[in-house]
C-alpha cells in the first residue's frame, strides 16, 4: 500500500453552503460528476444527496418510503444511532477511521420503511472541489425488512489534477428479506488519495449487490469492503471494473464472510492496467453449511504496469463449496483477427474486445451512466494503443 | 473478381503454397479439394490476410485491386468474407452486437437474419462461447449474411456438423451464393438473380456440401500445388474411388498440371 500522509491535507475550514438546486453547479463540475455516474441535470432520484468538500450541500428525499438525513443530523436526532454507527467498522481500525471518527464532516443516513420497494435509485454524490481538501464522511444505509433499494453513488474531484483526500466510512444493514443494490462509480484524479472503509451485514434472505466502476486515474486508492452473510439464505454479489492507467495505485478487493447456512456469494472483478499498479484482492470465507461462493478475478495488461491478483478462500467446516478463478493475460491475436476479418480496424477490434472483457453489461446500467462508461472505455483503449 | 497469380506462401521457414494460379469470376463458385495438410486452409488464410502467412512472391488481385499486402480489415471492407472453422470465443461480446458490427452501418434486422439460420436464441449469448460445431457454422453464416461480401471463403462448411444442421447450412450457403430470390411484382426472378453476383471459394474434404450448392468449377490442391481442374462432382467421384494417390502420380508426370481425364472413370 502506498504511504499516505494525512498532514498533507486540510481537514478543517473548507465548508460549503446549501445548494438547493444542483443544476446550478458549474458545467464542468456536472460533467465530472456525470462521469462518476450521476446526472445532476436530471436529478430524478427517489432521493438526492450531495456532499462537497466538508459539508453536506444537498439532502432531499422525494419518496415517502425513504428517509435521508445528513449523518450528523441523524446522529443528533437518533441519539448517536447506537444500533448502527461504528457497529461494523471499528473506529480504531486505522488512522483513516480515527480521522473520520474525530471529525465527521457529514455523509448520508439512508433508511427505508419496512416493505418499501423504492423504485428509483437514490442519487448520491461525494465531491472534492478545493485543492488540498481532506474529506471525512460517514454513511449508514439501513434497508428494513422486505424492502428494496438502489443507491447510485458517484465520487469525484473537480479536476483530474485536484489534490485531495477522501476518507469514507460506510455501514450497510440489510435486514430480513431486504435487497440493496449499491452502484459506485469513482472519477478521481492522479493526485487523489482515497480510503473507503465499508462493512455490511445481511440478514436472513437478504441480498446485497455491489457494482463498482473505476476507469480513470487515481493517485492511491485502497479499500476492501466486507459483507457478512449472517442469516440463512443471504446472498452477496460484487462486480467490479477497474482500470489503472500510469500513475494509478489501486489496492482493491471484496470480502464475503458466510456465517449462516444456505448462503451464497459471487465476487467478479475485471481489471485492466495500462501502466499503473493494480492489486486485486478477493476473500471468501465459509463458516456454515451449506454455503457456496465463487471468486473470479481476471486481469489484462495493456502496455505496461503491474497486476497482482490475490484470491483467498477460507473454509472452516466440512461441506463448504468455494472456488476461485484468477487469470492475467493479454488480448489474443486470434480474437483481434477474427474481428478484423469482419471489417473492423485494429483499434476498433481492440476496443470491442476490451469492452467485452470489462463486461459492463453485467451491471445492467442504462441511460447517461451507461453512455458515460462507454465513452470512458473508448478513451482507455485510445491511450493504450 | 479474384485473381491469384504464381502465389508462393510460407509459414515461418516452411513453404506451404508453391505457385498457385487461380481465377474466380464474378458469381462463380469454386470448390477446392485436397487432403489434410495440402495447403487449402493456408490459401484461405492468405487470401483473407492473416498474420503468419507470408507471401514470398506472386500477386492477389480482388475487384481489380492488388490486395497482396492489404490489411485484413480493408480486404473485408472491399468485400471478402470468411467463415471460420474454429473461431475464438470473445467473452462479453454478444452475438447480436457482432452481427450489427458486421453490417458496418448498413441497416439490418438481426432477428430476421438470425431466424434464417435458426439462431435467434443465441443473439444474446457471448459469441462462440460453448457453441457446438453446427452452432459455430450457423453463427458464421449469420455474420456473413450481415456482412454481405462479394466473395465468400468457406473452410469446410460440413466439418463437425450433424445431418440435420447440414441441410440447413447447405441451404443457407446456397442462398448466400445464389442470392435470395422470391417472386416479386415488377422484376422477374431471373432478372433478380442476375443482379446477385456473389462468388465463393469453398474448401471441402468430404464433398457433402456439393449436395446443396451449384459449384461451377473445382480443383485439387496437393502439396501446395493446384492440379486436376474438372467439374466438382467428377473430382469428388474420382477421389472417393481412388483417393488422392492419383495426384502424386499426376504431379510427377511432366504434364501433371494439366486437367486429368477423369470423366470416364466417373461414369
Amino acid at each position: 500500500m502506498k504511504d499516505v500522509n494525512l498532514g498533507n491535507f486540510s481537514f478543517t475550514g473548507i465548508e460549503r453552503g446549501e445548494i438547493s438546486d444542483l443544476r446550478t453547479l458549474d458545467a464542468s463540475d456536472k460533467h465530472r460528476i456525470l462521469y462518476a455516474g450521476v446526472d445532476l441535470n436530471a436529478c430524478d432520484g427517489s432521493a438526492v444527496f450531495m456532499h462537497m468538500d466538508q459539508s453536506t450541500v444537498h439532502c432531499k428525499s422525494h419518496d415517502p418510503g425513504l428517509e435521508l438525513l445528513d449523518f450528523n443530523v441523524a446522529m443528533k436526532r437518533y441519539g448517536d444511532l447506537p444500533e448502527y454507527a461504528w457497529k461494523l467498522v471499528d473506529r480504531d481500525k486505522d488512522e483513516f477511521t480515527r480521522n473520520v471518527a474525530e471529525n465527521t464532516h457529514g455523509g448520508y443516513f439512508i433508511r427505508t420503511r419496512p416493505g418499501a420497494k423504492i423504485e428509483k435509485p437514490v442519487q448520491s454524490c461525494l465531491f472534492l472541489k478545493a485543492d488540498g481538501a481532506g474529506q471525512n464522511v460517514h454513511n449508514i444505509v439501513v434497508v428494513e425488512e422486505g424492502s428494496e433499494l438502489h443507491i447510485m453513488t458517484g465520487c469525484s474531484t473537480a479536476h483530474s489534477a485536484t489534490k485531495a483526500a477522501h476518507l469514507g466510512i460506510t455501514e450497510y444493514y440489510v435486514k430480513r428479506g431486504g435487497k440493496l443494490t449499491f452502484t459506485m462509480v469513482h472519477n478521481w484524479g492522479e493526485n487523489a488519495t482515497v480510503r473507503p472503509r465499508s462493512v455490511g451485514v445481511v440478514e436472513e434472505g437478504g441480498v446485497f449487490q455491489s457494482n463498482y466502476v473505476l476507469l480513470n486515474p487515481v493517485g492511491t486508492l485502497q479499500m476492501y469492503p466486507a459483507i457478512h452473510l449472517n442469516g440463512r439464505g443471504a446472498v452477496a454479489r460484487f462486480n467490479s471494473i477497474i482500470v489503472t492507467p500510469e500513475g494509478s495505485h489501486v489496492d482493491s478487493g471484496n470480502r464475503v464472510i458466510m456465517n449462516a447456512p444456505d448462503t451464497r456469494c459471487e465476487i467478479i472483478s475485471r481489471t485492466i492496467t495500462t501502466g499503473g499498479v493494480n492489486i486485486a484482492r478477493g476473500h471468501i470465507a465459509g463458516h456454515a453449511v451449506p454455503c457456496r461462493g465463487h471468486l473470479e478475478c481476471k486481469g489484462l495488461i495493456l502496455g505496461g504496469g503491474q497486476m497482482l491478483a490475490i484470491p483467498e478462500l477460507d473454509a472452516t467446516v466440512e461441506g463448504v463449496d468455494l472456488s476461485h478463478e484468477a487469470a492475467v493475460g493479454k488480448i489474443a491475436q486470434d480474437e483481434i483477427e477474427y474481428l478484423m476479418a469482419r471489417g473492423m480496424d485494429e483499434a476498433e477490434a481492440t476496443s470491442t474486445i476490451v469492452r467485452g472483457f470489462l463486461n459492463v453489461d453485467i451491471m445492467g446500467l442504462d441511460g447517461p451512466l451507461a453512455q458515460a462508461i462507454q465513452e470512458q472505455v473508448e478513451q482507455i483503449d485510445a491511450g493504450a494503443m | 473478381m479474384l485473381k491469384i497469380e504464381d502465389l508462393h506462401v510460407s509459414i515461418g521457414e516452411r513453404e506451404v503454397l508453391r505457385g498457385i494460379d487461380l481465377h474466380i469470376k464474378e458469381g462463380e463458385t469454386f470448390i477446392l479439394f485436397g487432403p489434410n495438410g495440402s495447403g487449402k486452409t493456408s490459401l484461405l488464410m492468405t487470401l483473407m490476410g492473416f498474420s503468419g502467412y507470408a507471401v514470398t512472391s506472386g500477386r492477389i488481385t480482388f475487384r481489380g485491386q492488388d490486395i497482396t499486402r492489404m490489411p485484413m480489415f480493408e480486404r473485408a471492407r472491399l468485400g471478402i468474407g470468411m467463415s471460420f472453422q474454429r473461431p475464438p470465443t470473445i467473452h462479453g461480446l454478444k452475438t447480436r452486437h457482432l452481427v450489427q458490427m458486421c453490417a458496418r452501418g448498413r441497416d439490418i434486422d438481426p432477428e430476421a437474419l438470425a431466424a434464417k439460420v435458426n439462431f435467434v436464441d443465441f443473439l444474446e449469448r457471448d459469441i462462440n462461447a460453448g457453441f457446438s460445431g453446427g452452432e459455430i457454422k450457423r453463427s458464421e453464416l449469420l455474420q456473413l449474411m450481415a456482412q454481405k461480401p462479394g466473395l465468400v471463403l468457406f473452410d469446410e462448411p460440413e466439418s463437425g456438423v450433424d445431418l440435420e444442421n447440414m441441410q440447413l447450412i447447405g441451404k443457407v450457403v446456397r442462398r448466400l451464393l445464389d442470392g435470395e430470390v422470391e417472386p416479386l411484382p415488377g422484376l422477374s426472378m431471373k432478372a433478380q438473380k442476375g443482379k446477385v453476383r456473389t462468388s465463393g471459394l469453398i474448401i471441402t474434404h468430404t464433398g457433402y456440401i456439393l449436395d446443396y450448392i451449384n459449384a461451377d468449377r473445382g480443383q485439387v490442391l496437393y502439396q501446395g500445388h493446384l492440379c486436376c481442374e474438372a467439374r466438382p462432382r467428377d473430382i469428388l467421384e474420382h477421389i472417393r474411388s481412388y483417393g488422392y494417390q492419383e495426384c502424386i502420380k499426376c504431379l510427377n508426370e511432366p504434364s501433371g498440371l494439366q486437367p486429368l481425364e477423369i470423366t470416364r472413370t466417373a461414369s
